[in-house]
Formats: C-alpha cells, sequence, structure tokens
C-alpha cells in the first residue's frame, strides 16, 4: 500500500440481489489511485464501471472488501461525480446548477453565485450564468456540469463517461480542457470510459476491466510526455496493448466456457 | 403574420356571436317558452337588479371563500399524501386498500356526514369541496412524484442531498412541480362544481341562491349566477395560468 495513495481499494466485491439471483458485478478488485493522477477505468459496457464509482462515491456499499480514501482537509465534500448525460436541473439557470453542490456548505446566496460564476468561466461560460440548461447545446450543458463538479472544490473528480455522448470536435476540445483544468488545480481524477484510445490520451495510468464478474485485466502506466499528440504511435501502441489484454482475457473465458 | 394571429380571436367572437344568436333567437321565435329559457337580452337586467338587492356580492363572497377554503384544504392534503405515497412504497402499500374504499365515493354522497359533523355551514361546504379536489391532486402529485428521473434523484445523492427530505426538497419536489400544477389546475374546475353542490342543501351561497331563483321559476337569475361560476373560472384559470407560466419559465 503506497503511503501517498489517496484512495486504496482492498479486495472488493459487489454483487447485486435481484428476485432472489445473486448478480456478481465486480470481485478481487485491489487499486491504489496516488494523489494528482490521472487515472482512466475503461471496460465494456456492464463490467462495472459505473458500479465502483458509486460505491467509491459511498452511494452503495460493497459486499466484501475495504475502500479508504484520505482526503487532506476532511473537507464534506472531497470527491464530485461527472455523469455522462450531464444531468442538469432543468428549473435552475446554470449557475444556480453549478453551484448546486455548494448548498451544503454555510456559504451565502451570493458567495455561492461568486464562486459558480468562476468555476464558470473556468469551463469557458463565463456569459451563460443566467441561461437555462435547455438553451445550450449539448456541449456546452457537459461543460456546466463540469463546472458543477468541480464548483465544490473536490479532492477527487470522478467521471462517469463524460464525453461519449459529444460528436468528435466537441469531445476532443473537452478532453483538453480537462485535461488543462486537472494541471492547474491538483487535484486527482478517475475516469471511466469505454474508449480506450481516450483513456490512454487522458491519462497516466489506464487501468481495463473485464469479465463476469469484472476484475482487473491490465493496469498499464502511460509514460508519454505532455502535452500529447492525438493518434501518436507511442499512444497507438499502448491502446494495442490494452485491447490485447482485454481480448486475450476474452479468448481465455470463451474457452474455459 | 398579424393576420394569423387575429384568426383565433376572430373564430372565437364569431362562435361566441353565433351561440348567443341562436339563444336568443329561440325564445324569441318561440321555439321554446320564454319561462324556459330566458333571453341573453333579459340578462343583464337580471344582473343589475341581483346587484343592487345586494344578494349577488354576498352569494359570491360566501362561496368565493367555501371555494378558496375548500381548494386549500383539499389540494394541502392531496400534495402532502400524494408525496408521501410516491416517495414510500411501504406507506402506499399501507393506504392502498384504503384508498381504493374511499376513492369511488362521489363528492356529494358525503353530504349526510358532512352536516351530522359539522352543521348546515360553511365549514360542510368546504369539506365536500375539500373531498373532490383531494383525489384529483392527491393522484397527480403521487403520479408526478413516482415518474421522477430517477438519474436526477441521483444528482441529488452524488452532491449529499441524499436524506428522504434533501431529495425531496431538491429534487423531487421541483421535478414534479409540472404534473402537480396540472392537477391543480383540473381541481380549479372541479372545485366550482362541488360549490354548487355543496350549496345545494342549504350552505348560503351561489348554488343556494340559485335553487332559490329556480323553485320560483327566476330562470333569468339562475342564469346570471352561472355565468357569475363561468367568469369566475375564466378569471381564476387565466390567473393560475399566469403563475404556472411563472413557476415553469424554465421550460422551453
Ligand atoms: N442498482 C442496481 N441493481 C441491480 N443491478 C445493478 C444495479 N446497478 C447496476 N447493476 C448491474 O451491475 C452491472 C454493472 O453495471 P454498471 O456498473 O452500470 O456497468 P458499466 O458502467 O460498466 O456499464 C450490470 O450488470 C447491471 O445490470
Ligand atoms: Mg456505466
Amino acid at each position: 500500500m503506497s503511503a501517498d495513495a489517496i484512495i486504496t481499494i482492498r479486495d472488493l466485491a459487489l454483487a447485486f440481489e435481484q428476485n432472489g439471483v445473486r448478480n456478481e458485478v465486480l470481485r478481487h478488485l485491489d487499486l491504489d489511485v496516488p494523489r494528482g493522477q490521472f487515472l482512466a477505468i475503461v471496460g465494456s459496457s456492464g463490467v462495472g464501471k459505473s458500479t465502483l464509482l458509486r460505491v467509491l462515491m459511498g452511494l452503495s456499499a460493497p459486499s466484501v472488501g475495504t475502500v479508504t480514501v484520505r482526503t487532506t482537509a476532511g473537507t464534506e465534500r472531497a470527491m464530485a461525480l461527472v455523469f455522462q448525460d450531464a444531468r442538469l436541473l432543468p428549473w435552475r439557470r446554470v449557475a444556480a446548477n453549478v453551484s448546486f453542490g455548494l448548498e451544503k456548505t454555510g456559504l451565502t446566496k451570493a458567495e455561492r453565485r461568486d464562486q459558480a460564476l468562476k468555476t464558470l468561466a473556468s469551463v469557458g461560460l463565463r456569459e451563460h450564468g443566467d441561461r437555462w440548461p435547455h438553451q445550450l447545446s449539448g456541449g456546452q450543458r457537459q461543460r456546466v456540469a463540469l463546472a458543477r463538479a468541480l464548483c465544490i472544490r473536490p479532492e477527487i473528480l470522478l467521471m462517469d463517461e463524460p464525453f461519449s455522448a459529444l460528436d468528435a470536435p466537441t469531445r476532443e476540445a473537452l478532453q483538453d480542457e480537462l485535461i488543462r483544468l486537472w494541471q492547474s488545480q491538483g487535484i486527482t481524477v478517475l475516469f471511466v470510459t469505454h474508449d480506450i484510445d481516450e483513456a490512454v490520451y487522458l491519462a497516466d495510468r489506464v487501468i481495463a476491466l473485464g469479465g463476469k464478474p469484472g476484475e482487473v485485466r491490465s493496469s498499464l502506466a502511460v509514460e508519454v510526455e505532455r502535452p500529447r499528440r492525438r493518434g501518436a504511435p507511442s499512444l497507438s501502441f499502448l491502446a494495442d496493448r490494452v485491447k490485447a489484454d482485454l481480448a486475450a482475457e476474452a479468448d481465455h473465458h470463451d474457452w474455459v466456457i | 403574420m398579424a393576420a394569423n394571429k387575429a384568426v383565433p380571436y376572430a373564430l372565437g367572437a364569431a362562435g361566441l356571436g353565433a351561440f348567443l344568436g341562436i339563444w336568443q333567437a329561440a325564445p324569441s321565435f318561440g321555439f321554446i317558452s320564454s319561462a324556459l329559457l330566458p333571453k341573453p337580452s333579459d340578462i343583464p337586467a337580471a344582473f343589475v337588479a341581483e346587484i343592487k338587492s345586494g344578494l349577488w356580492v354576498d352569494a359570491v363572497r360566501l362561496s368565493l371563500e367555501h371555494y378558496a377554503l375548500g381548494l386549500l384544504c383539499g389540494a394541502f392534503a392531496g400534495v402532502v399524501l400524494g408525496i408521501l405515497t410516491g416517495m414510500s412504497a411501504r406507506f402506499e402499500w399501507t393506504l392502498a386498500w384504503v384508498v381504493r374504499v374511499l376513492r369511488p365515493i362521489p363528492g356529494l354522497a358525503w353530504v349526510p356526514f358532512a352536516i351530522l359533523w359539522f352543521g348546515v355551514d360553511q365549514p360542510a361546504a368546504i369539506f365536500i369541496i375539500a373531498i373532490g379536489v383531494f383525489w384529483i391532486v392527491f393522484f397527480a402529485t403521487q403520479g408526478a412524484i413516482r415518474a421522477v428521473d430517477r438519474d436526477l434523484i441521483e444528482v441529488a445523492d452524488a452532491f449529499g442531498f441524499s436524506s428522504g427530505f434533501d431529495r425531496l426538497r431538491k429534487v423531487m419536489l421541483p421535478a414534479a412541480l409540472p404534473g402537480i400544477l396540472v392537477g391543480l389546475r383540473t381541481s380549479l374546475g372541479q372545485a366550482w362544481m362541488s360549490v354548487v353542490a355543496a350549496e345545494l342543501f342549504g350552505v348560503a351561497g351561489l348554488g343556494q341562491r340559485m335553487t332559490q331563483a329556480s323553485s320560483l321559476l327566476a330562470t333569468d337569475i339562475v342564469v346570471v349566477y352561472m355565468l357569475t361560476i363561468a367568469a369566475l373560472y375564466g378569471l381564476m384559470d387565466t390567473l393560475f395560468l399566469a403563475i404556472q407560466g411563472r413557476l415553469l419559465a424554465y421550460r422551453p
């Protein structure tokens, strides 16, 4: 167990019980996330990526195993989550959506709005605080969702396929913006995606989950200088290795069955 | 474009004009006795007489009291129980058969009990009105709360609003508001029907005055109150739409 890990997971397993049928989703999961790391988690749909994030958020309890989160200030909301669809609250204006998480704190309304507008500016939406969510494009909505998460100044940012519903140019712009925010704020990012190329482009380390129940099938450090170039051979090489790791395990499984 | 905008108004005015014309013509040409159906042209005079006697103002004031209080009590109970049964399966199961037993009983069937419990007095009328409103708002609220997008509730959880009360306050109630408002709007009309019915058995108000008038064959006065109800309903509904428009201004 590394001492500087902000998240430590030991032998985690999780199963859902539905109509008497036991559905094992994750098992034997060990994970150390060093403070400040950008960790990508890949795996096919249904492998348990979202479930893992819910466990980290404390929204689901593991069946066995331990999850330890060591945040410095003991802040109440050390973690924030960004979903695939922005999930803005349609009855709140953009700024009020961004300050949503601050309503748990002792800040006054004016302070909350101030902090929300600053955070909005950091994702390039300085002028959009008084719009309604439906007046924004998909990319802008996702920026607002990112601002809503960043607004509580989390130490850990959890992202659940945050860009997979966006068109390629918007996605790439948001990826680069995320990197910039991560570098400037020193937060730890857990970025879930099923797009291995995206994972390799963004992350310091890529973990691949596979199988049923889901286990870690591959863990790969991406030691490529930043800023990175999309489609660089060094990145494609690593992406191919992750794909090979996942494919090898899939074949192995077919054979066992 | 301007012409297009005028079309609905023009057609509306034409329809209303035709309606009044046929109404005026029927008794005038002897298709029907004017004792059975007063002519529209008789109505203004009857209205003025009714106002001068002070009866109209009293009746409208009392009925508005019954209406407002009945609506308030019924809507409040409906929203509260609708939220509770919508949020808690246990609560819903507990009440499921109570609801099935009470739901089909028409508001008017409660009149004997209303009189026994409250006397022939205002609370009895308010009670009858509240019952009708209650069911509409109750089912609308319950349905709207159940239909709240689970994904939005997860947002509340993720940002630390995971207690039942916080979820309700931050996400479920605002998300359910459009549905609750549909129920409230339906009950605006339903409550006027109940007002007339509830006052038929002797509580003073519009309904009582209409019964008196009809027993004297003063059909013009009956029509005055019918139109009064229509006007009051129209006013409330317009007002309601304006408030709703503000509450739901976020919608495209
Ligand atoms: N609340 C739940 N109740 C029962 N089963 C669930 C629940 N949430 C997720 N699952 C199951 O867990 C598995 C993993 O789901 P999920 O974590 O959403 O996968 P991923 O995000 O990797 O696509 C799926 O088989 C899904 O059906
Ligand atoms: Mg998922």
